[in-house]
């Protein structure tokens, strides 16, 4: 029975598990790893503070691309590697906007990040179209955004690195004054429950996954399986731009060359390691999400065991495999067999007595 | 002729959890012969094909190879002992020359003598009057063509017992006389050929001797010559034929008082050329004719599944147009499709998710089916249809096919249709099942629901409809209604006018 | 080549064909043109060696990416593993390595890679994108686990292997001030061409190679033909790998020092290489000549861009990125006629 329940997990088991031990392990090393403390930041506020708040508030940006990009490899069987490049291209529209008029409002901030997700979602159908209408893998189509993405950010802002100074943009990338939970978070939050009412009150989940198990027969249920591949390049493209406008707040400036660099790879790990099948189908935002959190933990994790930036691909290389290892079918299958054999064995010694 | 026999299958027994697949069951190959293995879907035909193929274990039994017992592990094995398979789906490379697809995987060395193995292939193909070329690329061949390459792929591995496991299904009728004429070529070398098929009239055509097997068991052999073709079909069916019987089948002069529904004229598309139809509030009609006939083209131009090239259509008298899956599902109408695995179920989903597919689409992207009200419909279609499923949660992949079926046809009940399409509903699947689902289409019908219904097996046809539109090289050659509606007569008119 | 016989019957274009023919013909018009509106090096034979003394190593790695490919794989850690080659290689031979030990090392490095890459996607079926991901991660961090800092190549025996250039006295030109300047092929080049050839050879005339498009192209059927497709996959990544060895020491012997930032995004031309030239990811398709041309096409544009006075490095990868979408619709729409034709 207890090993029943312990399957009951489903796709969540991995991460879960993942999740456990990096706690157990942190909490071995150093008791006080996850205490969160309250301090006062530079602008007055009171804040919280801590491994477990930098940890959350670090993984915002992977966590909303995570979302997106389940979506789309849910429905087209492939992943968006162009994600980094549309986001430093959405930042920098975020930027452009920002800085065209003599002082930043509120006004400014919210037709900023709308154009930002109008330039997002436009070169998401880019994407789409080529996959959807051309039939092109994902992978292939978004390679040529991912080319030249980047020059593209580069252009927008002729080359510069522009800085935005401003209160509201201050507040969105770290702390809205009087809320001492970090902003990122909070947006976050906020997409997750978007996510979540779309599945609510649209028929987005079924047809998505309909369309990613068996494309044939979803047409001849009179799925549009073209809009539906199309729309999931497009929600991702939304991600993008609220993933680029957080990036840019964090930092108060664009660069279009670091600017989410190498996310790409990270938002498909969480995919993968949120127990979604990277070939499509069935899927688990929440998934994702844990196991964009499971990655930000063990890199915080590393720099907290004094290892430099640069080296913690090294280790977090070692500790992926270990994950997909684990979750292998077949050695799923070889630990099932084990298991079996072990009730097997219990049951003849209950004979026996 | 003592000697004679070349392969012996003797008591074999095959268990899968639940099920006892084959029960004593014995078969036997003699040279140079070629022995029809006939039975409905679910009988055991398969089961005992790959236990002989080494893709199963049997659990009992034993099986002589030209009296030597053999012990047959895996299909590469089967293979080396001179038992080769020919599949329905092709088991070569589309992407690899003609001449690639004989030899690769038995080569003696490292190195491909592309030379000599194209020298070598054209050699075989030329005595087997082939029309392929070594330098082929195979995926440019027909798939008549590409399942004879894989004839003589087992011919060079000098088989001895050949299987030809349904090979005709997807071809048409020339193809299908090509692929004869070379099996009678390799009967008269000594080739013992093992032909699993459903046709009917091609087992006469060509076998000599016909084993049958019923629910796992074997019912007996029989020369060809002494078994007419009736009596066959009633030792495959055993004796629900009686039951069938008394089926009350709805009265063609009834059903033409009733107001038409769909009319079509010069209806065409992609795949179908056009053709005009028409059906009534409460009729049951079907399509029929041979395989690539045009039967399961015409009714998916009816439903806009393929692109619909011209045409008007009239439902209800008013004029509309159907050009997509979403129109024709608007109008009314559902379609059940051929190929359940490919066209029908969604594997991984739940069958809940399953049955609520087609309601959800027509009722919008944006008014999704709530959670307690989709499993109230799962609920009442799994007890209704009498669907076999551990729970409404269990993915419909792991149901047996017959109960897959049924979750695709309470897909399309739960939408309300007024008119539905079932194209070979009964394929694959076991016989009670199909009693159920032939009986749902007469009790549709009495309720006034329009059902087009297509089968392979034409007593099945016969039984539930009152109207046959029988085609024929993609055209409409015949409508048989009343008195008209026997076998003979559908015979006649399928096979054109010198029957 | 030799000429056909007359009656032999000529095959169709295969699919593979296709593509490369293509690819090869829009490479030379390419460069034709180039040669006709922008003159200056194009006119020389020294710009096509110069293109193939920068690209030898992308050419190897792109080698290996294109079996891979063929076998309906990918690997994305190739890249990353050159750059690791190089790294490791230089800190040897500055500590007082010996060049035999030093090639032996790039080399055991790439195949311990495709080795663990193989064994993790064919017998514990992995996806290849996770497992060479994670290759890649690896491969960059123990590179700057090794050295953050630039390491320059300080060892004699090797510079001097650097320095030896190959002279085509007859493929030169004269210089303003009147000397004759030979044509200079690097020896990585010759090593690059030997990969090709010999990769050739191996999908074309091997058992090996012809195993890798039977996977790519149907794997249930590689299987029931009797092909043992875990091991094909797994030798297909142990190639990979060890071209990634291969191209790190070429890499080190063209720019002579060991960098972190070695070789970044070499995975992605190297993919962009093999689709231009024709291979297909969904697998079975493809050909490492229609590969090499891939990859000679991608560096003339690179050239062209910088020739024709654009000189801001946006535009470079903004019409690398232009030329791929025309590819990759181009082969969608080739391809996409050919199956109606077909069908027809």
């Amino acid at each position: 029975m207890k090993l029943k329940k312990f399957n009951g997990l489903g796709q969540l088991t991995i991460p879960v598990i993942a999740i456990a031990l990096l706690v157990i392990f942190n909490l071995i090393r150093d008791p006080g790893f996850f205490s969160i403390g309250i301090m006062h930041n530079n602008d007055g506020n009171v804040v919280l503070a801590g491994n477990l708040i930098s940890i959350i508030n670090g993984a915002s940006e992977l966590a909303v691309l995570a979302m997106g990009m389940t979506l789309v490899t849910a429905a087209c069987g492939g992943q968006d590697i162009s994600v980094g490049a549309a986001a430093a291209i959405a930042g920098s529209v975020f930027v452009k906007v920002l800085k065209s008029g003599n002082s930043i409002s509120g006004g400014t901030v919210l037709l900023a990040f709308l154009l930002a997700c109008i330039v997002a979602m436009i070169f998401g159908s880019f994407n789409g179209t080529l996959v959807a209408v051309f039939k092109i893998q994902p992978m292939i189509a978004t390679l040529i955004l991912y080319t030249c993405g980047r020059s593209i950010a580069y252009w927008i802002n002729g080359g510069a690195t522009p800085t935005v100074n401003s209160p509201i943009i201050n507040a969105i990338g770290s702390f809205i004054p009087g809320v001492p939970i970090p902003t990122p978070v909070l947006i976050v939050v906020c997409m997750a429950i978007i996510f979540k009412l779309l599945f609510k009150f649209t028929s987005l989940e079924l047809f998505t996954q309909s369309v990613g198990i068996n494309g044939s027969a979803a047409r001849l249920n009179g799925i549009n399986a073209t809009f539906i591949k199309l729309l999931s390049f497009i929600i991702l493209g939304v991600c993008v731009a609220v993933a680029g406008s957080i990036g840019v707040s964090r930092l108060g400036l664009i660069n279009h060359e670091t600017l989410l660099i190498d996310i790409e790879m990270d938002t498909i790990l969480a995919v993968a390691i949120g127990g979604n099948s990277l070939g499509g189908g069935k899927f688990k935002i929440s998934g994702s999400i844990i196991g964009a959190y499971v990655i930000q933990m063990l890199t915080i994790t590393l720099y907290a065991m004094k290892v430099s930036s640069t080296d913690v691909k090294a280790y977090k290389a070692i500790v992926i495999i270990l994950l997909v290892v684990i979750g292998s079918p077949v050695v799923k299958k070889w630990f099932n067999k084990v298991i079996d054999r072990m009730k097997n064995k219990s049951v003849a010694a209950q004979k026996g007595v | 002729m003592p000697n004679d026999e070349l392969l012996k299958m003797r008591h074999i027994e095959k268990r899968f959890p639940g099920v006892l697949a084959l029960h004593n069951v014995d078969f036997t190959l003699r040279k140079g012969e070629i022995h029809a293995l006939m039975g409905e879907n679910g009988a055991g035909k398969s089961t005992l094909i790959k236990v002989l193929t080494g893709v199963y274990q049997m659990e009992d039994g034993e099986i002589t190879l030209e009296d030597k017992a053999v012990v047959i592990h895996s299909p590469q094995d089967a293979a080396n002992k001179g038992i080769s398979t020919v599949y329905q789906e092709i088991t070569l490379c589309p992407n690899l020359t003609v001449a690639e697809n004989m030899y690769i995987g038995r080569e003696d060395s490292v190195w491909i003598k592309h030379k000599d193995y194209e020298k070598k292939a054209n050699e075989i193909l030329n005595k087997l009057g082939i029309p392929a070329r070594g330098t082929q690329m195979l995926g440019s061949c027909s798939l008549a063509v590409q399942q004879m390459v894989a004839i003589a792929r087992a011919v060079d591995m000098k088989c001895k017992v050949l299987i030809l496991d349904e090979p005709t299904s997807s071809l048409d009728d020339k193809e299908v006389n090509m692929l004869f004429d070379l099996m009678r070529d390799l009967k008269a070398q000594g080739v013992g050929i093992i032909f699993v098929t459903h046709f009917l009239e091609q087992v006469y055509e060509v076998s000599d001797r016909i084993t049958v097997l019923r629910n796992g068991e074997l019912v007996g052999e029989y020369l060809c010559e002494e078994l007419p073709q009736v009596e066959l079909v009633a030792k495959m069916m055993g004796k629900e034929l009686d039951e069938l019987s008394d089926f009350e089948k709805s009265e063609s002069s009834k059903v033409n008082e009733k107001e038409v529904f769909y009319e079509a004229k010069d209806l065409s598309s992609s795949e179908a050329l056009a053709f005009d139809f028409q059906i009534r509030k409460g009729e049951v009609n079907g399509f029929t004719g041979l395989l690539g006939s045009g039967r399961s083209e015409s009714v998916r131009a009816i439903f806009g599944a393929d692109k619909v090239t011209g045409g008007h259509i009239k439902v209800n008298g008013k004029d509309v147009k159907i050009t997509k899956p979403v129109e024709a599902m608007k109008n009314g109408i559902g379609y059940l499709a051929e190929d359940r695995k490919r066209d029908g179920i969604i594997a991984e989903l739940s069958v809940r998710e399953n049955i609520i597919l087609a309601l959800q689409v027509m009722n919008g992207f944006f008014k999704p089916i709530s959670r307690s009200e989709a499993e109230s419909f799962a609920d009442e279609y799994i007890k209704v249809l009498n669907i076999k499923t551990a729970s409404r949660e269990t993915p419909v992949g792991s149901l047996s096919g017959g109960n897959q079926q049924k979750v695709i046809l309470a897909r399309w009940l739960l939408t309300h249709p007024d008119y539905l399409i079932l194209d070979e509903p009964t394929r694959g699947i076991d016989v009670g099942t199909k009693l159920e689902i032939q009986k749902l289409v007469l009790k549709l019908a009495s309720e006034g629901v329009s059902v087009t219904f297509i089968s392979s097996e034409v007593e099945e046809m016969l039984r539930t409809c009152s109207r046959l539109i029988v085609m024929r090289d993609r055209h409409i050659v015949g409508e048989l209604t009343g008195s008209q509606l026997n076998q003979a007569e559908v015979m006649k008119t399928i096979a054109g006018g010198e029957g | 080549m030799t000429v056909k016989k007359k009656d032999s019957f000529r095959e169709p274009l295969t699919d593979t064909g296709l593509l490369m023919t293509i690819t090869i013909c829009i490479f030379v018009g390419m460069y034709l043109l180039a040669m006709l509106l922008l003159k200056g090096g194009f006119l020389h034979a020294q710009q096509i060696f110069d293109m193939l003394n920068d690209n030898a190593s992308l050419i190897i790695v792109s080698c290996g990416l294109t079996i891979v490919m063929i076998g309906g794989g990918i690997d994305i850690s190739v890249g990353a593993v050159t750059s690791l080659v190089v790294m490791s290689c230089v800190l040897y031979l500055n500590n007082g390595g010996n060049i035999f030990v030093s090639l032996l090392l790039a080399l055991g490095i790439g195949l311990a890679f495709g080795l663990v890459h193989g064994l993790l996607i064919s017998y514990l079926e992995i996806q290849p994108f996770i497992v060479t991901l994670a290759g890649m991660f690896f491969a960059r961090g123990m590179t700057t686990i090794l050295s953050v800092n630039p390491q320059k190549l300080d060892h004699a025996g090797v510079n001097a292997i650097r320095d030896t250039k190959i002279e085509i006295p007859w493929l030169g030109y004269t210089a303003r001030n009147g000397n004759l300047v030979p044509a200079r092929i690097e020896l990585g080049v010759c090593v690059a061409l030997l990969c090709v050839i010999v990769i050739f050879v191996l999908l074309k005339y091997l058992k090996l190679g012809r195993n890798f498009y039977a996977m790519g192209g149907n794997q249930t059927s590689a299987l029931m033909l009797g092909i043992n497709v875990k091991r094909t996959r797994f030798c297909s990544y142990l190639i990979s790998g060890l071209l990634s060895g291969i191209s790190g020491y070429v890499f080190m012997l063209h720019t002579g020092a060991g960098n972190a930032t070695n070789a970044a995004g070499m995975e992605m031309n190297a993919i962009a290489s093999s689709i231009i030239g024709g291979t297909l990811l969904t697998g079975g398709v493809g050909n490492v000549i229609g590969t090499f041309f891939g990859c000679m096409t991608l560096t003339t544009i690179k050239k062209i861009v910088v020739s024709s006075g654009l000189n801001d490095p946006w535009w470079q990868s903004i019409t690398t990125g232009g030329m791929l979408c025309f590819f990759i619709l181009l082969q969608s729409v080739v391809l996409g006629r050919r199956a109606k034709s077909k069908k027809a």
